[in-house]
Parts: structure tokens; sequence; C-alpha cells
């Protein structure tokens, strides 16, 4: 049948458009949702404005009539806060690359390389991620008194360059990536470290950044590690130094929401740079965000 | 020179052994398939050459020396991969110089290599791009490039074509027995399919279950394979095999009911003592006809009915499906048979051409 002979289309009906309440009911959720975890960051930033007397004041200013900018100057003088941010950005940066480093390296042979015992030996490492730390903390403590690395940094990065989490979200990824790759560059003439170095470590900038932005947020925020180990001011990290806002008579809330606003700055930067390698780098590794 | 011999070669995983002490004499310069069906031990003995993988047992030998426990990258070789394994945060130049630039050849040779190879392969344009951006053609010329700057002894080439599309496999193909002709070197190539291993290979090593069954020129595979699975395996539509029992002192052969004449070459090959012997005789699709061709001795033919269940045309020729003495069979014969689905039709059968295998064996008579 020629063209010219087919019949006119008929007139095509538009189905009325109707109201879609699953969606509607979804985003009103999700705004919930978003709203509930804004708030404690909004009230934390309106609260750093605000005199210690007003922070708790109900209801809620959130926007501080006289907002007290000082806040921001005094964090820096009542305590040593430089100090405290420096020590907190010498042990987030080296603890972070170390980890990178031992993770995806440890990653690489379970992953790639055949060894007697792999996977009993990977399934064993990673079953240290199942026991809680407060079980060996004691000991560990003792054992780090041992060395006499108590009121170091050094404790902390000794404690902290190795983890099985990110051994798993590394060996994860490095599993996605074909072994015929490793095949290809081991003929033409590449070693175990070359191969680790300049083909796994590129193509895995996905699995990196999110183990960067883990690692950074956590040893950023840790708490309890710095808590133990650390008593001395000269050493302390920025987690443990505002607690010097809180006496045994005063509590300076303003104070110390200003600085836990300063605290943030950091973490947000990383985290917004590395956001979108992050989000790929969740979707990959199978991990849920 | 890089003739090479694998010498009673084995591979184990564990209890389960997946290449059974195979011997293998492969020429310089010489284009040499592996071909069987999946998990025949093909592609492990080729990364067993390539050092991919370790020899449990036995000897690999690459011109003169043992190489057993040479690393990968001091054997000679180049491999190419079925999923090409193209570096992907590399430019296909880069990809093409890596290679070259570990062995930390002077960067005025690499650029006058990979730009050879680049035009020879006619991918000069495609230097600046990353794998993500081409074709799987492109991929794959990429890949047999980088193989080539490297100027190895010898070639390995793992199912470089199975991720083609028919069109480009035929292109590809050719391009692939020009290239071996141009450079020179030995190739190894590993395939499962049978129409690769017949268009392009000097000799195809047929495997099945880490055994070698035969070795030996395409046609000569064709024309005498060794048993019946090479018999099947080599050869599109597949050889027809029908259930016989050797009668008349082995100058003929019984089917159900009927009698066929056996060449003299078959009867003259049957051990003494045949009488009866439960065989199985081989007939190619092709050695059906309509009606007597010229140069068949018509004492050497046997007119046998086919239930035509499916005609395939194939353009030069038709394809029938059906059922011939309770047998399923293929015949391939001219376009303009008229036979369609549900007929009934005769076709003349050359014996002559028609080969015998014993069945409890296996094994091929005459051959």
């Amino acid at each position: 049948m020629s063209i010219d002979a087919m019949p006119a289309p008929a007139a095509l009906k538009r189905p009325r458009r109707r109201v879609n309440w699953g969606l509607i009911t979804t985003y009103v959720i999700v705004i919930l949702v978003t709203l509930t975890m804004l708030a404690p960051f909004i009230w934390m930033i309106s609260a750093s404005l605000k005199l210690d007397r007003d922070v708790f004041a109900f209801p809620i200013q959130w926007i501080p009539e006289n907002p007290r900018w000082e806040n921001f100057v005094e964090i820096w003088t009542k305590i040593p806060l430089g100090l405290f941010v420096m020590n907190t950005f010498q042990l987030t940066i080296i603890v972070t690359i170390l980890q990178l480093l031992t993770s995806s390296f440890a990653a690489y042979a379970f992953a790639k390389l055949r060894f007697p015992y792999r996977n009993a030996l990977f399934l064993a490492y990673i079953a240290t991620i199942a026991m809680p730390w407060q079980v060996y903390m004691v000991p560990q403590f003792v054992m780090m008194r041992g060395f006499g690395l108590t009121n170091t940094l050094t404790a902390l990065v000794c404690l902290q360059a190795f983890t099985a989490f990110g051994v798993f979200l590394m060996r994860q990824f490095y599993m996605s990536i074909p072994d015929e790759l490793c095949e290809a560059a081991r003929i033409d003439g590449m070693s175990e470290y070359g191969i680790w170095w300049r083909i796994m470590l590129p193509l895995s900038m996905p699995a990196i950044s999110t183990l960067t932005i883990f690692t950074f947020v956590t040893t950023w925020n840790d708490f309890l590690g710095p808590l133990i180990y650390l008593t001395k001011t000269e050493v302390k990290t920025i987690q443990i130094g505002i607690r010097m806002f809180i006496s045994q008579y005063t509590q300076e809330y303003g104070l110390i929401m200003a600085a836990s606003v300063v605290s943030l700055i950091p973490v947000l930067i990383v985290f917004l740079a590395l956001q979108r390698f992050f989000v790929e780098g969740i979707a990959s590794t199978g991990l849920k965000g | 020179m890089a003739g090479i011999s694998l010498r009673k070669l084995r591979k184990t995983f564990g209890t389960l052994t997946v290449v059974h002490d195979i011997d293998l004499e492969i020429a310089d310069k010489e284009f040499i398939i592996l071909v069987g069906p999946s998990g025949c031990g093909k592609s492990t003995t080729l990364r067993m050459i390539a050092g991919l993988e370790d020899i449990s047992s036995g000897d690999l030998v690459i011109g003169d020396t043992i190489v057993n426990d040479v690393p990968p990258k001091n054997r000679d070789i180049a491999m190419v991969f079925q999923n090409y394994a193209l570096y992907p945060h590399m430019t296909v130049y880069k990809n093409m110089a890596f290679g070259l630039e570990l062995r930390h050849s002077p960067r005025e040779i690499i650029d006058k290599k990979v730009n050879e190879a680049a035009e020879i392969l006619d991918i000069a344009h495609l230097l600046n791009r990353r794998p993500k951006a081409l074709s799987g053609g492109q991929r794959q010329r990429v890949a047999l490039g980088r193989a080539m700057v490297r100027s190895p002894a010898v070639f390995l080439l793992d199912e470089p074509l199975s991720n083609l599309d028919a069109k480009l496999r035929t292109a590809m193909r050719a391009e692939i027995t020009k290239l071996h002709r141009k450079l020179d070197a030995t190739f190894i190539y590993v395939t499962h399919d049978q129409v690769e291993a017949m268009t392009m290979a000097d000799r195809i090593v047929v495997m099945k279950d880490g055994h070698i069954h035969q070795v030996d020129t395409p046609q000569a595979l064709y024309d005498r394979p060794v048993n019946m699975f090479v018999a099947g395996f080599i050869g599109a539509p597949q050889m027809n095999f029908f259930p016989v029992a050797v009668a008349r002192g082995g100058t003929s052969v019984r089917f159900g009911d009927r009698e066929l004449p056996l060449p003299a070459r078959l009867s003259e090959a049957l051990p003494p003592g045949s009488a009866d012997r439960a065989c199985m005789l081989g007939l190619r699709p092709e050695h059906f006809h309509e009606r007597l061709p010229v140069d068949v001795d018509p004492a050497m033919t046997a007119e046998m009915d086919m239930e035509v269940e499916l005609a395939e045309p194939m353009g030069a020729e038709l394809h029938l499906n059906g059922v011939l003495g309770g047998e399923t069979v293929i015949a391939r014969v001219s376009p303009r048979c008229q036979a369609r689905a549900g007929d009934r039709i005769t076709l003349i059968a050359d014996l002559s051409s028609a080969h015998l295998f014993d069945k409890k064996t296996e094994a091929a008579f005459g051959n």
C-alpha cells in the first residue's frame, strides 16, 4: 500500500490528566523529613548568634533580633581554638591519607591477586567490623600507654590508619573492574605495584572519594577517641576542645554553637567537593546511602 | 624464531583437571586456532601460554626456552582479550603506547610505531579519543593495535571477535588474516566459532573436555575427522549421523530395513570380524541431492525419503530440516527446490563421501 492510499488518522483522544495523589504524598513526606533533618542545623546556626540566656528561649526565635557576631570572635580568644583546628586538620589529613593507602592496597590484593586462604583471611578481617570498639577500647588504651603514646596524635593515627570497612569498600569496587585490565597490564610489563598505582587507583575515583568523605568526616568528628587519648590542651582536637566552654558552673552555649558551626565548615567543603563522585561511589559499590 | 611446544601440559584447579596433558607443536609464524565448545580448556591453554595461569605440570617451550616460570612480560607475547581490556582512563594513543613506554622505548620510536599501527588499522583519526567514545569494532582495532606496536613474536587472541556483530565479524576476520600475513608472526587464536576457525587458520586444534581431539588443516579436518565429535563440530550445518550395522562383509551397512552401499575406502578400513558391528554413518548436508549429480557413481547412492519440517532459504542454497528414516537430518539443496514444511521429498544420498564411526568409541574408520 502506498503512502497516499493510507487512511487519514482518526482524531486522537487525549485522556484527562488525573491528580497523582501518590506523588503528592511522597513529596510531602520527603519535605517533612528534610525539614526534620535540617532543623537542628538551623537551630545551631541561630543559637551561635545568641547570648547564652537566649539560646533555650521558647518559643524558638529562629532569627535573633540582635545577632551576636562577637561570638565568632570570642571563640578564638577564650580557648586556643586555632591550635585545636590545626591539631584536628593534622590528625584528619594524616589518617585519611593513610587509610586510603592501606585500604586500597589491601583491597587490591584481596580483589585481584591469588594467594592461599585469601577469602578466609578477608572474611576474618571483615568480621572485625562486627566487633564494637567499646569491647577492645580499654585493652587498646593499655597497649598504647605501654608504647608511651598517650597524649600524642600518633596514638590516634596508629589506631585509625587501618580499617576493615575501607578495605571492604575498596575491594567491592575493585571487583567490578575486569580482571582482564590487570592481565593486559601484566602482559604490557607492569608490576603489581604499577598496576595498583597506574590502573586501579585512577579507575577507582568514586570509591576513593567515598572513602575520603567517610574517613574525613569520621575522624574530624571523632569525640571518643581524642577524649580517651588526649588530655593535654596542646594536643586536643576541636571536638574535645569545644568542651572547654563547659565548666563546672557555666555552659557558654552561644560560643559552643559558634565553634560547632566553624568546625562544620571543612566537613562541608570536603563533602561538596567530592559529592559528585560520592554519589557515583555509593551507587557503584552497592552501598545504600 | 618463535615456535611453541606444549609438552604434556596440564592445568588443575583443586581437584578439577581442565587441561589434560596436551601435546602440541606450533610452528614459527603459523596461524593456529584452538576451537571447541565452552569449557573445553582452550582459553585456559591460551592463558597458560600467556603466563596468566600457572602450569600445573608439563613444559611450555617458546623458541628453545622452557618458559613455565617466566613472567608474561618476558615471553615476547601480546594478547588481545575478548572484552578488549583497553585502559578506560587513557586515550587510544596512550593505550597503544603504554607497553612500549613501560619498556622505556625512545619517544620517537613509540610515536612511529603507534602511528604506523594506527594507519594499518585505520584508526589514526581516533588516537586522541578515550575507549568509551569508540564503537565495538574500533575498540577491537585499538586492542589489535596495542598488540601490534609491541612487535611480539607471538600474538595470542582470545575470542577477539565474539562481541562484534555478524557483518563486522566477517570483515574483521579478513583483516586479521591479512594482518597475520603482514606481521609475519605466530598467531594463536581461540574461538568457539568453527567458521572463524575454518576461514582463518593454517591449522585448527579441536579440543573437548581438556583433551585435543585433532590437529590438522581446516580442509583435512572437514574431509577426514578422526571421530564423531570433530565430525559434528566442524562444518555448518553439522554432519548428519545414522545408526547402522555393518553388513555383507563390510561392503554395505544396514540402516533400518534398508541396505546402503559403503565405498571401498571405508569397507577396507573395517577391521576383520566387523560383521554386525554397530556404527554411525556420517553424511554431510551437501551430500544429499534432489537429482543424481553427473560426477557421482550411481552405485554409491541411495534414494531416501525425507519428511520436511522446516525449509530455511539461505539465498544461495536451501536448508531442509526434517526426519529421514527416524533420524533428524539437515540437507543442503539447490534454492530452486520447491519442498516446503510438511512435504515429503525423495533425496539422493551420495555415499561415496560418507564417513563411518564406531558407535562405542566414536572413532572414525578409514581416516
